[in-house]
């Protein structure tokens, strides 16, 4: 060490940011907890009747709604992430092999890192109305019906609605997805040795064979990173939802069996209706089980990516 | 030619290899091509329906040009501004980006510091536990918070009991500091050679002059960075302010997206609707493109979008 102890010093340093941390990160995180386990928490007296070792969370799955959040939180998360991955690592390939117009296709791939996820989620909405949107026009092209994506006309006409609305979301959710990976994916390929490459010309080795023998398993580390972050970001996926559908989280009309409801969709659900008797604990056990599933899932990411990540 | 042709085999697999790889590079250009088409077209479709006629936007098949006499050029913009007040939103977003990030980036300047620089008793454990609330996902902590903002008074579901005073606290309190950018920007100063210290020392300079002489100085793209994207943060904010404002006057810009934009007979006018989302996004996209290098520095260690 070369430099003395300065205890009281550092403290001060860290007295701003600790002391709101504390208030806002550390306390909520235990309280949370706390609140999970209160039985009939009342949010506006402060008031509960003892505890509940498990009350709150059976609470919040025996909802109608759980089994359709947990469905939809799924479908999001094992569709989108891996199809978003596969598809930007491709873009990414072939945008670092060539020359003419990379600057301008790198911006243009860029762009939605920055956007607002409700203003384009109302975007692809009504690129998706069944009437007037942009997708069924262009399936008239090549002579398909319009199809009834997300704007139902007769709530009696609902019972395949689920899946073409999960598809629209499905389709933005990659859309939104894709910036920030060909971002981490280029500047990763941007930094493999050359030499590589150019030991493979020598070699004649072909195309295919240096994709899967060099490009992947140098990029290895980015590619977990980014499926470890996609995972977690899918997993709490809400507002693509709320900018596609509005706060009912369905498209209009539809049953809601329909609804497209994920998990941080329960929290905030509950969260809604605060004052009601035990909604705050709801509320509070539903972002643990979000917690404990992205945990366990996170943890089985690394153990497979320790494995398979060539550092 | 002829003669070419006949004696070398070499020039014909030469020429073989020399097709094939002009194939191969119209393939990745078409590729390239048609998945740029794809992300420019919600970009492309909101633009075009937010200069059309309401009778044009309600056309089946809708058309995907329009004449320039069919423009409307401001009329949806001016009246997409004027259904939800967006100059109370902006003004707000404005105020509510501007407290919370000047909060954020000393708040953030000061632990850094002390976490790169200085030697303290716990500082590694402390660290440790500080990122490891950033693998926690942030609904656990909203729910607290918002019982902390009510019981701190700054909110009350009765718009009467709200005054602005109590609004901005809960907008801008629990966004003062922030984890990841104390992460950010630790690693920022780390890089900073320790001799600089060691000389500044040696000529009796405090470690506050340090601070703000050397560090900041050095490491201001990393905090300029900090800036901007945490500027973005609230520009997008939905949630939150949804959640701790019981007053329209209160919230912020992207809340003014999700208000209804319809006639009187209660039909989307889908042409005010796209022009309001243009306003929000416009911001965002030219801040982008003016300041991509800063926001990019980011994007290496961040996780905040997947």
């Amino acid at each position: 060490m070369l430099e003395k102890q300065s205890n009281v010093k550092a403290w001060l340093y860290l007295a701003p940011a600790m002391l709101l941390l504390s208030v806002f990160t550390f306390y909520p995180l235990f309280n949370a907890f706390f609140l999970a386990f209160l039985r009939d928490y009342e949010f506006l007296l402060g008031s509960a009747r003892g505890f509940t070792f498990l009350g709150n969370f059976i609470n919040v799955i025996n909802k109608p709604d759980f089994g359709i959040a947990m469905k939809n939180t799924a479908v999001i998360t094992f569709v989108s992430v891996p199809i978003a991955v596969i598809v930007a690592l491709m873009i990414s390939v072939a945008l670092n092999s060539i020359k003419k117009f990379q600057g301008f296709l790198q911006t243009v791939f860029f762009l939605p890192y920055v956007t607002n996820a409700i203003a384009i989620g109302m975007a692809f909405a009504f690129i998706f109305h069944s009437d007037y949107g942009l997708l069924n026009t262009m399936l008239g092209w090549v002579g398909i019906d319009p199809i009834n994506w997300i704007n139902l006309r007769q709530a009696g006409n609902a019972d395949t609605s689920w899946i073409r609305a999960m598809f629209a979301l499905l389709v933005y959710t990659i859309w939104g997805g894709l910036a920030f990976k060909i971002m981490v994916f280029l500047s990763g390929l941007q930094s493999i040795d050359k030499q590589y490459y150019d030991a493979a010309r020598i070699d004649a080795t072909p195309k295919r064979r240096v994709f899967s023998k060099i490009t992947v398993p140098l990029l290895s580390p980015m590619i977990a990173y980014i499926t470890i972050t996609s995972f977690i970001g899918a997993f709490k996926a809400y507002r693509t939802i709320i900018g596609m559908f509005g706060e009912s989280l369905r498209p209009p009309g539809a049953l809601s069996k329909d609804s497209l409801i994920t998990i941080v969709g329960l929290v905030y659900d509950s969260l809604a209706h605060a004052d009601a008797t035990g909604a705050i604990s709801e509320a509070a056990a539903a972002s643990i089980i979000l917690f404990l599933i992205i945990l366990a899932f996170t943890l089985i990411q690394m153990q497979v990516s320790k494995r398979r990540v060539h550092f | 030619m002829e003669l070419k042709m006949n004696n070398s085999q070499m020039n014909v697999n030469q020429r073989e290899i020399q097709i094939r790889q002009i194939i191969f590079k119209t393939l990745i250009y078409l590729f390239l091509t048609l998945f740029a088409i794809f992300v420019l077209v919600p970009f492309y479709w909101m633009v075009l329906t937010s200069l059309k006629e309401i009778d044009e936007v309600r056309k089946s098949p809708p058309s995907l040009i329009i004449g320039f006499s069919q423009i409307r050029f401001w009329a949806n913009y001016v009246a997409a501004w004027n259904a939800a007040q967006y100059w109370r939103y902006m003004l707000n977003t404005v105020t509510v980006a501007a407290i919370s990030t000047t909060g954020t980036v000393f708040t953030t300047i000061f632990a850094s510091f002390a976490f790169a620089r200085l030697n303290f008793r716990g500082r590694d454990l402390l660290f440790l536990l500080l990122i490891t609330t950033m693998m926690i996902p942030g609904e656990m902590f909203v729910i607290t918070n918002y019982i902390t903002v009510s019981r701190l008074g700054w909110f009350s579901p009765i718009a009467s009991q709200q005054s602005l005073l109590d609004a901005l606290l809960a907008l801008t309190m629990p966004f003062m500091t922030s984890v990841f950018y104390i992460f950010f920007l630790r690693q920022t100063f780390k890089q900073i050679p320790d001799e600089l210290y060691l000389a500044a020392k040696v000529d009796g300079t405090s470690d506050w002059k340090y601070l703000w002489k050397i560090m900041v100085p050095i490491a201001s793209p990393t905090i300029i960075t900090i800036t901007i994207l945490n500027a973005m943060g609230t520009w997008s904010a939905y949630i939150w302010p949804k959640l701790v404002t019981s007053r329209d006057e209160y919230r912020l810009v992207t809340n003014g997206l999700r208000e209804a934009y319809s006639d009187f007979v209660g039909q989307v006018l889908y042409n005010q609707q796209m022009a309001a989302a243009l306003i929000v996004t416009t911001p965002l996209l030219i801040t982008f493109l003016f300041l991509r290098k800063y926001i990019m520095r980011g994007v290496s260690r961040s996780g905040i979008k997947g």
